[in-house]
């Protein structure tokens, strides 16, 4: 399993894709949380759907951490998208046959990529962790927002539970990448349906009936990466992502095991 | 003590309607260089990926070095395999292509560099795989292929690509492997060459088994032919006409007559060519060569 690892890494340490993936996590962490400030007291709102998020909310002791929650749900579209296009590339190039026959276990295979893959989306949220509170704790001061509960015992266990809560809905996120990839066999196809299903149909599903927030599957793992909403409790959310993650993976697990390597 | 590196029985494929490999039956023997040979679309790529665990047969069996292909993690560490042309990640070196399935399959990183200087890639070992030629492409192909130093090596048309330099390099390298005791299934378009190295052919027509044994086998199965030239171009239908009168097909082709017939009537021919009163330029007898078996046993051409 450890060969299959390593293996893997060797492919997602290549520089246009590490650097690539980071350096657009730095940028998008970074602006992610700069606009909660340059924002604050803008009429149009400083976070998602043009919601406000006061100086007295920042100010709390799970402040510091707002900016790099709300970049989760961006972060697992990029998990969605490297997972999609690492998996789906072996069939498009013809390198699965390469991998089979040097790694007949198929599910050695699987767990291994996905393993590594995990890793490589753990170095991108610490990266974006990093960036988000450093820009926060940066420019807070300049818009009159008090951090002195920021890294309080309080605080650092909101750094803690946040990290949590956007690794998991981040590794949802890319599992499901994962899954397009082994179901459509194509990066294009798999990042495509993923992107278009999260960003645009599900934002249009929410904007004509709010109430289908509780049960989307890209809301659930968005609003595990915020701890909840007040519209969807955490557990609540946690249950139905962890469920549309666990039957996307059977099935898509049961297909790669069986089916033919053909291509 | 198992002799055969390969052997399967009543092996097939069936995609919906279409059946791309019908009962098959094979052996190879352990150590021998067996050309695999069959027209477009006979199921010889099939075969290869049944063989390798990538996909599974309808219906039959098979054994590999010994072991059940139900089972390939039993024998896959020590078969090399390059199936349907190279495929590696463009935006990797060839070096980390290698090391890639070096990992995957637990061999000696050093092992990649003495590969690649093997294959004549050791200079351009660091350059990315997009902008390899399709020949350099087909080395490191093969160099994958060698990463486990096989007891078999299955490779399906290696020399696509290849220079004549580099094809001759590759029956060299395919020989010397043999010779070390690697048992080497190799498919190729280009049959003179398999002709050269081969010990044993399998030859597939449409899914099924047309030929399968030692080359010497096919040949001498194949009727010779005796080409007989005359000193005067008008005399050539007369030669035909003593090979029909005998009983052996005669065709006149070009400047010379064709007879199937066994190489022992050449003498018979030439004392009746020189009772008729016609002096022979040449008579020659003659073995078909794989090409021409081959095309005359699937009915390609």
């Amino acid at each position: 399993m450890l060969d299959v690892i390593r293996a893997e890494l060797r492919k997602l340490r290549r520089p246009t894709l590490f650097l690539g993936t980071m350096g657009a996590v730095v940028f998008f962490s970074g602006l992610f949380s700069a606009l909660l400030y340059l924002l604050i007291d803008s009429p149009q709102g400083n976070a998602d759907r043009g919601q406000v998020i006061s100086r007295e909310v920042l100010a709390l002791a799970s402040g510091g951490v707002q900016g790099f929650a709300n970049v989760g749900g961006f972060l697992g579209i990029i998990a969605l998208c490297v997972f999609a296009a690492q998996t789906a590339q072996e069939y498009t190039y013809g390198t699965l046959r390469n991998l089979l026959v040097r790694q007949p276990s198929r599910m050695k295979i699987l767990l291994g990529k996905l393993i590594a893959m995990k890793l490589f989306a753990l170095i991108m949220i610490i990266f974006s962790a990093i960036i988000s509170i450093g820009t926060s704790v940066v420019l807070a001061p300049t818009v009159d927002v008090s951090t002195d509960l920021w890294f309080s015992s309080e605080g650092i266990e909101f750094i803690y539970t946040t990290f949590l809560n956007v690794t998991i809905s981040v590794v949802g996120f890319g599992i499901i990448g994962m899954v397009l990839g082994l179901l459509l066999r194509s990066p294009i196809s798999g990042i495509s349906f993923g992107v278009l299903w999260l960003l645009i149909v599900e934002n249009l599903l929410v904007a004509v009936e709010n109430s289908t927030q509780s049960w989307l599957p890209g809301s659930q793992l968005t609003i595990i990466a915020t701890g909840g909403s007040a519209d969807v409790p955490y557990t609540q959310a946690l249950a139905t992502g962890g469920a549309y993650v666990a039957v996307g993976a059977l099935v898509a697990s049961i297909l790669f095991l069986r089916r033919d390597v053909a291509n | 003590m198992v002799n055969t590196a390969i052997s399967v029985s009543d092996l097939s494929k069936k995609y919906d309607d279409r059946l791309a490999v019908s009962h098959i039956n094979f052996e190879v023997p352990l150590g021998t260089v067996c050309g695999f040979v069959g027209p477009n679309g006979s199921g010889k790529t099939t075969t290869m990926r049944m063989l390798l665990g990538l996909i599974t047969p309808t219906t039959g069996h098979g054994h590999i070095l010994g072991e059940p292909i139900e089972h390939p993690e039993k024998y896959l560490s020590r078969v090399g395999a390059m199936i349907e042309g190279p495929a590696f990640y463009p935006a990797l070196s060839g070096h980390e292509n290698l090391m890639v399935l070096a990992r995957l399959g637990g061999f000696p990183a050093e092992r990649v560099q003495t590969l690649l200087e093997k294959v004549g890639l050791g200079d351009r070992g660091k350059s990315k795989y997009k902008t390899y030629s399709l020949g350099m492409k087909q080395r490191l192909g093969i160099a994958a292929a060698l990463l486990p130093e096989p007891k078999l090596l299955m490779l399906d048309e290696p020399t696509n690509g290849l220079d004549p330099e580099g094809i001759q390099e590759v029956r060299a390298l395919l020989r010397d492997l043999a010779n070390d005791g690697t048992t080497v299934f190799v498919s190729s378009h280009l049959l003179s060459e398999l002709e050269i190295i081969s010990d044993h052919i399998v030859m597939l027509r449409k899914g099924e088994i047309v030929f399968a044994g030692p080359i010497e086998d096919l040949m001498t199965k194949q009727q010779p032919i005796i080409i007989a030239k005359t000193l005067n171009h008008a005399d050539l239908s007369h030669i035909a006409e003593i090979a029909e009168k005998s009983g052996h097909h005669a065709v006149i082709r070009d400047d010379a007559v064709h007879i199937s017939a066994p190489i022992e009537w050449a003498p018979t021919l030439n004392r009746a060519a020189f009772d008729a009163g016609i002096t022979l330029a040449q008579l020659a007898p003659q073995l078909p060569n794989l090409e021409e078996t081959f095309f005359e046993m699937t009915g390609d051409k």
